[in-house]
């Protein structure tokens, strides 16, 4: 099976394949062009005279599980990535696999973190052929110097629910960690040891793969409520020690910036929202875990706090902050894809207007609608922009991939997104002539907030005319650019290897970009 | 003579900064080893750098070892050069290209609420400092400086001078006390600086001496611009004759440091400041009888800006026209408190409507109300306008809302 073959030029001009680890793909079309046809993808009929009638779907271990769930070569192994880079579960998967002597597995994780780093040599001896997921830090560091025999799959959190649903991503065997769950599989994420507030990455794993195993550190009896995952989905259930390092599950990026830097960002961002009239009653918003984010929460906070008034919705990933907002009566419902702290998972346990989505509900491009485009305003992050606006978020300036792409693509849809981004970091110019790697076209990206001015997209006509006569610093994208080589001086380009490493799936599943392997000096 | 040397800073936090060492050797050409962050993108760029600076200094056999963080080439230039001159002596300048927007000059009597103190030895905090729009920014050669690094400083200080976009704000420099301080002189006064800071001054005969030099090196270079001055407080002894030094040629504002004060004095900094009042209100009172603004002390604590507002609004009340900052967070807060309130805005936007009206017709005597109105109170008017539209206190069109207010 090739890696890849018959390289074409997408839409966007970016050369990609139409075939991937033996697949066929289709190049990205435009937004909202390509059309699905057929139906969705459906898992085997089951019959209850094959499993327990009291309900006991425990099993000795996750050994037995994986073999009981027919763990051969080839297969793929779905993981979700609720306990960020706390997981103790997908390493264990991988350690069973090759000491069974399974081969050629695809990895298909909702995102992969540091703590993931020792699957690299499952990676180097073959036990994994390739991952189709998120590549972060050391994984993609290896991945971008050639070291995955198959070529990486990037989607975004909505665009794996579509590929699930669409039968494009099979599951063989859903491994499920789940902080609390019963003997039955009915499992949750807002309590026990490991409680990480939900599993809605894990839900379409649990719907759509043909085995699914539930590993739980926190057995309870039936039932299991609230049953997040429904155990009628689960095959096995596995109990083990400890699951997920809670100090680790809660992420990094939750605490408010100190950075004078960035809070300049970010209130020249909550400014900007304001002047451009999205700052008002019955608004609904949603920032991304970065420091510079959450920061913009707080000057939205501020904003309504002053004028009583209050945001409909805001979206998650919830932290302290945007629960303090609930519960002040600064916003009626969090609506919440994943939880950063532990006051996320305590609301999101007793507080009903906390709610917990899934990407389908959120993301999924494949359905009939989804929220992300329903929200007034997104406040994303970008490793680089290009003076169209196209953004990338995976790759760096010298070709490594690095980063996943998280909900950020489906966020895209917002009614305004705006990217607040340093215009240089330690002399890497943010906005570029063209970017590394295009993961979201520049169509649908509106603003990009620099601590030396703000770049308003030409198609926002709407935008330009209200931010007429405003003191903030509005310039043009190219204005930016050019503000940038001033100061760091006009980067060279990084060589790259004409061969390709990984593909960037657009929201609908079509191939936005490739990434190219890097040249090591 | 050494044959090696080095300069700049690494290690964990270091950013926007290069380290590097340079051996002069008698064979072998130029050698460079870079490692750096920058490499793919700029790598080729900052060896070619390295090589027109030790080319313009004759320098034909070298090894250069640079470990970049991502340094811009002014601070790249600056420590190869503070390495050039360590080794051989040579007082060459390598100036890198003085900005357009660097070369403006200040008023004795412009706004000085907020001056922030930047260490002259440490380039990323440098790169951001004016976009915080502090009214000042003080590169700082004295106390925050390491006695080692202060050679190296000096050349850091020098390029960020010319290459580092101040955007608007006064450029300044803290240098070493006097007479040490004396030759930091030779690598700022060229290079446009509006103000430089004589620390823990005591006596108007140490201002006579800074402007001396002053003088020698602005005919020198040529330089017609002219360079204020504003002396620190620093010592009992200066507080006594702070009048004297208020007083002296070129000081535009004395400044108070607390911390070497209350040293000097025996006691400790406390919140309240009972212990410096009689040093505050000396030095207020001389500033206001040389007709010099009163600038007050640094408040340290970043994190606590309540406290820093208090102090703001007891400093405001004592007299003083603005304070010091050491974290751009505080600029916010001393801009605030220290800028005219709602009522004084609104009393100077009478007094400028008169003025203009006055002047569209023909008047010679402006008078609101019954009362004339000298063209120093209008002056003073009109910058309380200036700087509360400058702050987004009041809107650049303030004057039409204000009649529309008047018709209503």
């Amino acid at each position: 099976m090739s890696k890849y073959d018959k390289i074409t030029v997408n839409t966007l001009g970016r050369a990609v394949p139409q075939i991937i680890n033996g697949r066929e793909a289709v190049p990205f079309l435009g937004v909202g062009k390509y059309k699905p046809t057929g139906r969705k993808y459906a898992p085997p009929i089951s019959t209850c005279a094959d499993y327990p009638a009291d309900g006991n779907k425990v099993v000795a271990s996750l050994r037995e599980a994986l073999i009981r769930c027919g763990l051969k070569d080839g297969m793929t192994i779905s993981t979700h990535h609720h306990f960020r880079n706390g997981d103790l579960v997908a390493n264990q998967i991988f350690d069973i696999a090759a000491e069974i002597g399974a081969k050629a597995l695809t990895w298909a994780p909702s995102a992969s973190f540091e703590c993931h780093s020792p699957l690299i040599k499952y990676l180097d001896n073959g036990t994994i052929h390739h991952i189709e997921g998120s590549m972060n830090g050391a994984l993609g560091r290896h991945t971008s110097e050639g070291g995955m025999q198959g070529l990486g799959i990037l989607r975004s959190h909505g665009g794996r629910y579509q590929a699930i649903q669409d039968g494009d991503l099979h599951v063989d065997i859903a491994v499920i960690a789940a902080p609390t769950a019963d003997f039955f599989g009915n499992a949750t994420g807002d309590r026990g040891a490991a409680a990480c507030g939900l599993l809605g990455f894990a839900l379409a794993d649990s719907q759509y793969a043909d085995k699914v195993i539930v590993v739980t550190d926190n057995l309870v009896p039936f039932p299991c409520i609230p049953w997040q995952i429904h155990g009628n989905y689960v095959d096995y259930v596995v109990v083990m020690d400890k699951i997920g390092i809670p100090e680790k599950i809660i992420s990094g990026t939750t605490e408010i910036t100190k950075s004078p830097d960035r809070l300049l960002l970010a209130e020249m961002t909550a400014r900007f929202c304001d002047e451009a009239g999205i700052v008002r009653d019955g608004f609904s918003f949603q920032a991304g875990a970065g420091g510079t984010a959450l920061s913009i929460g707080i000057y939205f906070a501020e904003m309504l706090r002053k004028r009583g008034m209050k945001a409909r919705f805001a979206r998650g990933g919830s932290n302290k902050y945007l629960v303090s907002m609930l519960e002040e009566g600064l916003v009626d419902y969090i609506l919440d894809g994943q939880t950063f702290d532990l006051e996320g998972v305590r609301s999101m346990r007793e507080n009903s207007n906390h709610v917990n989505t899934s990407p389908f509900t959120s993301y999924n491009y494949h359905g009939k609608g989804n929220f992300a485009s329903m929200v007034d305003v997104v406040i994303l992050g970008a490793t680089e922009v290009d003076v169209n606006f196209n953004a990338n978020v995976v790759t760096h300036s010298d070709g490594y991939l690095l980063h996943g792409i998280g909900g950020w693509m489906n966020c895209l849809f917002s009614k305004c997104v705006i990217l607040p981004i340093p215009l240089f970091r330690d002399r890497m110019p943010v906005i570029r002539d063209e970017v590394t790697t295009i993961c979201g076209p520049g169509e649908l990206i509106d603003v990009i907030v620099t601590e030396r001015g703000i770049a308003i997209n030409p198609l926002r006509t709407d935008l330009i005319d209200k931010l007429k006569g405003s003191s903030l610093p509005i310039r043009t994208i190219h204005q930016l650019k050019e503000e940038a080589e001033r100061i760091c001086g006009k980067p060279a380009l990084p060589e790259l290897s004409d061969d390709f490493i990984a593909a960037i799936k657009w929201v609908d599943g079509t191939v936005i970009d490739a990434v190219r392997k890097v040249i090591k000096p | 003579m050494a044959t090696k040397a080095t300069t700049g800073n690494k290690g964990k936090g270091v950013r926007s900064d290069c380290a590097l060492t340079l051996e002069i050797t008698s064979e072998g050409g130029i050698n460079i080893e870079l490692i750096s962050k920058v490499n793919v993108l700029y790598g080729e760029s900052i060896r070619k750098l390295c090589r027109e600076i030790l080319a313009f200094y004759g320098i034909e056999h070298a090894i250069l070892t640079l470990e970049d963080s991502g340094a811009l080439d002014f601070v790249i230039s600056a420590r190869l050069e503070a390495a050039i001159r360590n080794l051989t002596g040579d007082t060459r300048e390598f100036l890198p290209e003085m900005l357009l927007q660097n070369t403006y000059q200040t008023t004795r009597d412009r706004y000085r609420f907020s001056r922030l103190y930047l260490p002259g030895n440490t380039p990323s905090l440098m790169i951001n400092a004016g976009i915080h729009k502090p009214n000042g920014i003080i590169l700082d050669l004295e106390d925050a400086v390491a006695v080692t690094k202060k050679p190296e400083a000096r050349f850091l200080v020098r390029n960020a001078l010319r290459a580092l976009d101040f955007y608007g704000a006064e450029r300044m420099v803290r240098i070493n006390q006097v007479p040490d301080g004396l030759g930091d002189l030779d690598y700022i006064i060229p290079h446009n600086v509006n103000l430089i800071l004589v620390p823990k001054c005591e006596s108007a005969e140490q201002i006579s001496r800074v402007n001396l030099r002053i003088a020698e090196l602005k005919a020198k270079h040529n330089i017609t611009g002219n360079v204020w001055l504003m002396p620190i407080i620093e010592s009992a002894m200066g507080v006594l004759k702070s009048l004297e030094i208020a007083q002296s040629e070129n000081v535009v504002a004395l400044a108070i440091g607390l911390e070497d004060y209350t040293a000097d004095l025996g006691t400790r900094r406390t919140n309240e400041g009972t212990e410096s009042f009689f040093a505050r209100s000396m030095v207020v009172n001389a500033c206001k009888a040389a007709g010099i603004q009163a600038i007050d002390s640094v408040f340290s604590d970043v994190a606590d800006m309540e406290a820093l507002k208090e102090n703001v609004l007891r400093s405001k009340s004592l007299g003083f026209d603005g304070m010091g900052c050491i974290h751009p967070r505080q600029i916010r807060v001393i801009h605030d408190n220290f800028a005219p309130d709602d009522a004084e805005i609104e009393k100077a936007g009478k007094i400028v409507h008169a003025f203009i009206e006055a002047g569209e017709k023909g008047l010679g005597v402006v008078s609101l109300g019954t009362k004339m109105i000298d063209p120093p109170v209008v002056k003073r008017a009109q910058r309380t306008i200036d700087l509360a539209v400058s702050i987004g206190k009041l809107s650049a069109d303030w004057r039409n809302k204000f009649i529309e207010s008047q018709n209503d």
